[in-house]
């Protein structure tokens, strides 16, 4: 197996960051929106380099959607970044029939998504968005683990004709995947291979999900280990390969049990190939505010209930 | 010189097909589509430079119906200015049909610039295409046409203020001002007077016409042309123009004539 090692800390909306600077470089048909959130998207090396291609809409995120969805007919590349509470509930209707229905080439960016937002609390802290976006016909959704893989999905988004969801996050987490490792738009990554367990990870937990993996194989449980970086198109192939093998699932994600990526494997799996599965996800509550590795503790979603939803499912299996 | 009268006859001709078109649909909202029929007819016949044979010329002008459901003035406008087949216009609301009940961008019907129904995107949508246009450095413009009770929408004052914030001169708003919406009059339902000042609050320039008016109406797109800022037109109009019968009432907005009122309604267009 590889192994990954926490060599820094970073966040990923930084890695997003990076990449629209660098995109503003190399791709002039790449316009970036904001909603009086540049500095919290880390968009304004972007707004500083590029101001004739940078259109700050004030706080007015419906109108940042439906001038992103304009843009997008006229043949621009518009990545429009707010947090993913603003980003997806609070103009559902815009993106609906502007963005998906008219299946626009427009790039929503979401920052500080799920509970790791912290401090703010649970006015800010959507755990709903999976969900909401996943339902839209034509939506690619994408949600990076880490600071480099944010970066290399930012890069390959803006080569991909269509709307995506881009879903990142606020606090600084281990940067651990190589900078230099392709990222495939719906290709999910298999960390390590194994035979008793498929853990399927997301985001902020895929860390949490490496730490979870490292005990259960001290206690002798052959863990395969997957990050879906690409909720939707599910790499549908990859998971029920694996789960030939394992016949025991456990999936791992920031976000409500309701409408996440659990569901969308259970969903597969019901149809493909019925195994026992365990969510570790949020159950059915809103956030609140503290530290975000506290919360992720208090509601569920650290390493130690990645490996307690591992030992619950071997269990199962039968 | 320009003959009003010529385009008072293809207003006529856009009115009768919209009211055949309904009528073979079954279902679908007359009252605006014939209300706007004659500012349609100056936006394809004189004022927007477009190609129909060439529905992606880049330097075109952008028309964004953001009231979806007048859609079939819109349909109507574009198959007599040669985008489609006129017999296409029988499709319209039919399943696999081009011509949906209202716009939709990805069914690719020529002409067709934006998705339209749920209210309030389209000013918004018209921004973003005045911006793309200003960075390309190119000097056509977009022209939108929004309802009166659809200005109840908050979006679209978010759009308003953007436009000005980004002194989008290549914008023009068309608020089809006939006083109605699908509850009763505007007043009623909720009011949005004062409506000049709340534009020009916005800082946005304001002209107003008489929406009916062939004449008028091009005084006024000569004159928001030469704005150097954005400028919307309230254009009064009546709801169901054309047909005295239907005229200004709101009871017409969701509906469509049967065979025997089409026909009725078709006469009473010939014959004023
Ligand atoms: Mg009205």
């Amino acid at each position: 197996m590889k192994q990954y090692e926490t060599k820094e800390f970073k966040d990923t909306r930084s890695g997003f960051g990076a990449a629209l600077h660098e995109l503003g470089k190399i791709n002039d048909n790449v316009i970036a929106l904001c909603a009086d959130l540049t500095g919290s998207l880390k968009m304004d090396a972007f707004a500083k380099d590029f101001p004739e291609r940078f259109v700050q809409t004030g706080i007015a995120e419906a109108n940042m959607m439906s001038v992103a969805a304009g843009l997008s007919i006229t043949g621009k590349i518009p990545f429009a970044g707010t947090f993913a509470n603003f980003a997806t509930g609070r103009v559902y209707d815009q993106i609906r029939q502007s963005i998906a229905y008219s299946n626009k080439n427009v790039k929503i960016c979401a920052s500080h998504a799920g509970i790791t937002l912290g401090e703010d609390g649970a006015t800010h802290q959507i755990l709903e968005d999976i969900g909401l976006m996943k339902m839209l016909p034509n939506m690619i959704l994408i949600n990076p683990c880490d600071y480099n893989q944010t970066y290399m999905a930012t890069m390959a988004i803006a080569e991909y004709e269509g709307p995506v969801y881009l879903r990142f996050g606020r606090p600084k987490v281990p940067n651990f995947t190589n900078i230099d490792e392709k990222f495939e738009i719906g290709k999910a990554i298999v960390l390590k291979e194994g035979s008793d367990l498929s853990i399927f990870a997301t985001g902020h937990l895929v860390w949490e999900a490496i730490e979870a993996t490292k005990v259960l194989e001290e206690k002798g449980i052959s863990v395969e280990l997957i990050n879906i970086h690409t909720i939707k198109p599910l790499d549908a192939q990859t998971i029920l390969k694996s789960v030939a093998k394992t016949n025991a699932v456990v999936t791992a994600e920031e976000h409500m049990m309701n409408g996440g990526l659990g569901d969308s494997i259970a969903q597969l799996l019901v149809l493909e190939k019925p195994a026992p599965m365990e969510y570790v996800a949020i159950n059915d509550t809103f956030g609140e505010s503290g530290k975000p590795a506290d919360l992720m503790k208090k509601y569920g979603l650290s390493a130690e209930n990645i490996i307690a939803a591992a030992e619950r499912v071997i269990k199962r299996k039968k | 010189m320009l003959d009003v009268s010529i385009l008072e006859q293809k207003a006529k001709e856009i009115r009768i097909d919209v009211i055949k078109s309904l009528k073979e649909a079954g279902s679908g909202h007359l009252g605006a589509s014939l209300g706007l029929a004659d500012i349609f007819t100056v936006l394809y016949f004189y004022e927007l430079h477009h190609k129909a044979g060439v529905s992606d010329w880049h330097a075109r002008d952008r028309l964004i119906l953001s009231i979806g459901h007048a859609a079939p003035v819109l349909y109507v406008s574009l198959a007599h200015s040669g985008y489609f087949h006129p017999d296409e216009l029988k499709t319209l609301r039919k399943l696999g049909s081009r011509l949906q009940g209202h716009p939709a961008l990805c069914y690719k019907l020529p002409g067709v610039e934006t998705t339209s129904g749920s209210l309030g995107h389209g000013l918004s949508i018209a921004v973003g295409m005045a911006i793309s246009m200003i960075i390309d450095k190119t000097s056509h413009k977009v022209y939108c046409i929004l309802g009166d009770g659809e200005l109840q929408e908050g979006s679209v004052w978010e759009a308003a203020m953007s436009a000005a914030h980004y002194k989008l001169d290549n914008l023009v708003a068309i608020v089809d001002r006939n006083e109605v919406q699908i509850d009763g009059n505007t007043s009623e339902v909720m009011d949005i007077e004062n409506l000049e000042e709340k534009w020009l609050g916005f800082g946005w320039d304001v002209l107003e016409c008489n929406g009916n008016d062939i004449a008028d109406i091009i005084k006024s797109f000569n004159i928001a042309r030469e704005k150097t800022k954005p400028v919307v037109i309230i254009a009064h109009t009546k709801m169901g123009k054309g047909v005295p019968e239907i005229e200004g009432n709101y009871k017409w907005h969701g509906k469509v004539p049967n065979s025997k009122q089409a026909e009725k309604f078709i006469d009473a267009i010939i014959n004023t």
